[in-house]
């Protein structure tokens, strides 16, 4: 001690002390406030997502009984289909216009328009499909009314859900607040009413004059064939690069520039990744545009480092008395490594492939390079081939698409679209770290 | 192994999907933004009406539209190319040279340009071709002078337009609107405003005198958008005092936000554009391989059916989102009908 001259008791807390003290305390407050305004964020960022995205999972429906005459539906008068054909859309959208206008009368409902057609911007451009559909489905529905659930126009539906207001469309060419009037009365008489959305998750894509029909379902089977690419290929690719790296290998300059490039790729920015599958799989090698094939491959590219990476490490994780042990009563390299190296190592990987998974579901920069952008994914993909090979988008390329579009209903499709993407993610991630608290094996 | 199995068996079924041969039974099209919209309309109606699938509709702009079209004649190919100006010379050789000799050109209608700022800035209310020349030239008329533009605000030059900040938002190089806006606006204003007289006489060839009229100054008041219009309505959410260029069906869609100026008194509306009273508009086009007319199924349907009165005519869906309908439309439709090709 050199501080012999110091006679005072221990307990008094020395001028020294108190700044290491302070300075202590100053960096637990500092860290307090990284944490907090990191919280803060997160919560905002959630509370966002799910306030604007919640309502797309709701939509406005009219449940209307819709006369069905037999003079403009079925000239033939003989229910011969081909002929019921020959009656387009266009031939059904003046029957529900005027099945709406009967409804309003027999409610008591006064009728602001001239006729009937003036209540067209009330109901969804969809309707008449709907309609068609069913009576081309069922032809003995002729003549008899019928009562079918329409949807709303996006307009009327945003009125209900508070995005649209009579101010907001005093401007606006499609509709006025006269319509508006007619649907509160409408929703007082029960006939138009909101409900859970299904048809979001599970329909397909729609044109830009109907956000209320467009769902997500169809780019989440491209989303789903890619992954199977992803995981086809870049599992067993990448454990057998990292089992020969790891495990046989001889270390020289060779393994290790290769090794230094594995990391490198790992970091490599993804729309390069893009770029190269444009160049390599669709000019090169002609494959496909907008294909879940071509996505998956270069989605593959982008994973295998972070999925060699992660086997690597729960390899070299897997203590050498193992190895010596099998190698010791006889068995081979293969033996040791197959029998109880890889085995031991299997939730480190398989967590790290989830991991690499998840990543590669929510990218969308190299997608948008070989076409799943700027696509409209309203086929359902008929067999498994024609879901690897059709052109097809993916959730997050589809919520992309969304954002982009002019009519503002869809903006509200975009967030809903981003909570049912963020829901696959987190289910994700939490797979990945049950397997990890099950299997994992400390030594 | 079942490692080595899983390998081989995900390969084997990798190399069987990419073999198969698919033989093409939807109507596959690319090209312009600014016709997808439309073109979606049309595809969505044509599947729910006809037994054909809908067909497949991608955008990725004009010019790759074209160059994809051009690729060659076979089922790996496009059946339709989307354009928002007409095909060029350069771009039929190249066709020509792949074997793709007989294309069907068809228009589609009218798409107006119109000017729009927030709707509760500035009364950005009427514009003329002259003040968007005077706002945005780089070298403009002063006091019979032509000069570096030193206008920074635009009562600078008009005592009618508002004492704000000259700032515009104009389309990008790679889109078709961009051509537009510069050879209706920019152009015409430039020959109002005698600035092309002056360029003349200060020794330039017409020619250069043409294309010197379709500049625009590059000092930070007129901003390229490369992106869509949603880019150019989230820069006027964020700048009051700013215009933007936007087609005439995205502003109808955001009215709510949005106000529009009239072009030389004239208000931009389906009607003014149809009657050929708004100046700043261009016609809309696709154009058919003649060769797959017959091979694909639904070909000729679908484009038939693109054009029908119901779809494309003044009450039609097109119309309603604000496509300016083509009054010659009986003539593209009989065109169509005969499949008569370019010549």
């Amino acid at each position: 001690m050199t501080d012999a001259t110091n006679t005072g008791s221990l307990y008094d807390v020395d001028a020294r002390t108190k700044k290491r003290n302070a300075a202590e305390k100053r960096f637990r407050i500092y860290g307090m406030i990284a944490i907090g305004l990191g919280l803060v964020f997160l919560v905002a960022l959630l509370s966002t997502i799910v306030v604007r995205g919640i309502p797309a999972f709701q939509q406005t429906k009219l449940t209307l009984p819709i006369a069905l005459p037999e003079e403009t539906l079925d000239k033939s008068g003989v229910r011969d289909i081909e002929v019921m054909k020959k009656v387009s859309t266009f031939g059904y959208n003046p029957l529900i216009e005027q099945a709406l206008a009967d409804a309003l009368d027999a409610n008591g409902i006064e009728n602001p328009f001239e006729d009937a057609k003036g209540l067209k911007p009330i109901l969804s451009s969809s309707a008449a499909a709907v309609v068609r559909d069913e009576v081309l489905a069922n032809p003995e529905l002729v003549g008899t009314t019928h009562t079918f659930e329409i949807l709303a126009a996006s307009r009327v539906d945003g009125y209900l859900k508070g995005r649209v207001t009579r101010e907001s469309v005093a401007r606006d060419n499609n509709i006025d607040a006269a319509h508006f009037d007619v649907v509160d009365a409408l929703r007082d008489a029960g006939i138009i009413a909101k409900g859970f959305n299904f048809d979001f998750i599970t329909g397909a894509d729609a044109s830009e004059s109907r956000p209320e029909q467009a769902g997500i379902g169809v780019s989440m089977l491209g989303s789903l064939f890619m992954m199977f690419v992803v995981l086809g290929l870049s599992l067993p690719i990448g454990v057998a690069a990292s089992i020969y790296l790891e495990e046989f290998a001889t270390q020289n300059r060779f393994t290790d520039i290769i090794e230094v490039n594995i990391s490198n790729l790992a970091a490599v920015p993804s729309i390069v990744f893009g770029i190269l599958g444009l160049a390599v799989f669709i000019q090169f090698m002609h494959l496909p545009q907008s294909a879940p094939l071509v996505g998956g491959l270069v989605l593959t590219l982008m994973t295998l480092p972070t999925i060699i990476i992660s086997t690597r490490a729960s390899l070299k994780a897997v203590p050498p008395s193992i190895r010596e042990a099998a190698l010791g009563i006889g068995a081979s390299k293969m033996q040791t490594v197959f029998h109880h190296v890889l085995p031991l190592a299997m939730p480190g990987i398989l967590t790290g492939t989830i991991i690499g998974l998840a990543q590669a579901l929510g990218e969308t920069a190299p997608l948008l390079l070989i076409g799943m952008v700027g696509y409209i994914a309203s086929n359902y993909p008929d067999g498994v081939a024609s879901g690897f090979l059709d052109p097809n988008s993916a959730m997050p390329a589809q919520i992309y698409e969304w954002a982009k579009r002019a009519d503002p209903a869809y903006y509200e499709r975009a967030w809903g679209g981003i909570i049912i993407l963020l829901v696959f993610l987190m289910t994700m991630n939490i797979l990945a770290v049950i397997l990890r608290r099950r299997f994992e094996r400390r030594w | 192994m079942s490692f080595a199995k899983l390998t081989a068996s995900t390969l084997a079924i990798a190399a069987m999907t990419t073999g198969v041969a698919v033989a093409r039974d939807q109507v596959q099209v690319a090209g312009s933004s600014t016709v997808l919209p439309y073109a979606s309309i049309v595809a969505e109606a044509f599947g729910e009406n006809f037994d054909f699938p809908t067909p497949v509709v991608e955008s990725g702009g004009s010019s790759a539209g074209l160059k994809r079209f051009c690729e060659g004649v076979g089922e790996n190919t496009i059946d339709i190319a989307n354009a928002s100006r007409a095909i060029r010379e350069k771009e039929i050789a190249a066709c020509a040279e792949a074997g793709v000799t007989d294309i069907i050109e068809v228009r589609i209608g009218y798409d107006g340009i119109v000017f729009a700022s927030q709707l509760n800035g500035p009364e950005f209310t009427a514009f003329t071709e002259s003040d968007i020349f005077n706002a945005l030239a780089p070298k403009v008329m002063v006091d019979g002078e032509l000069v570096d533009n030193p206008h920074t605000k635009w009562s600078d030059f008009n005592a009618d337009l508002p004492d704000a900040e000259i700032l515009a938002f104009i389309p990008g190089t790679k889109h078709g609107t961009r051509e537009v806006f510069e050879e209706k606006v920019i152009a015409a204003g430039c020959e109002a405003t005698g600035a092309m007289e002056a360029m003349i006489a200060g020794g330039m060839s017409e020619d250069d005198a043409e294309d010197a009229c379709l500049m625009v100054r590059t000092d930070g008041m007129s901003v390229d958008i490369d992106g869509d219009y949603t880019e150019t309505l989230a820069r006027i959410d964020a700048n009051t005092n700013a215009i933007g260029v936007f087609g005439l069906a995205f502003y109808e869609n955001n009215t709510d936000k949005l106000k529009v100026a009239t072009m030389s008194g004239v208000e931009p509306t389906t009607e003014t554009i149809a009657a050929g009273d708004y100046p700043v508009s261009r016609p809309l086009y696709f154009y058919i391989k003649k060769a797959h007319i017959g091979v694909i199924p639904g070909l000729k349907e679908y484009a038939e059916f693109f054009v029908a009165d119901e779809i494309a005519g003044p009450d039609g869906p097109l119309s309603n989102y604000g496509l300016v309908a083509d009054p010659e439309l009986a003539a593209t439709q009989a065109m169509i009908a005969n499949e008569e090709t370019m010549n």
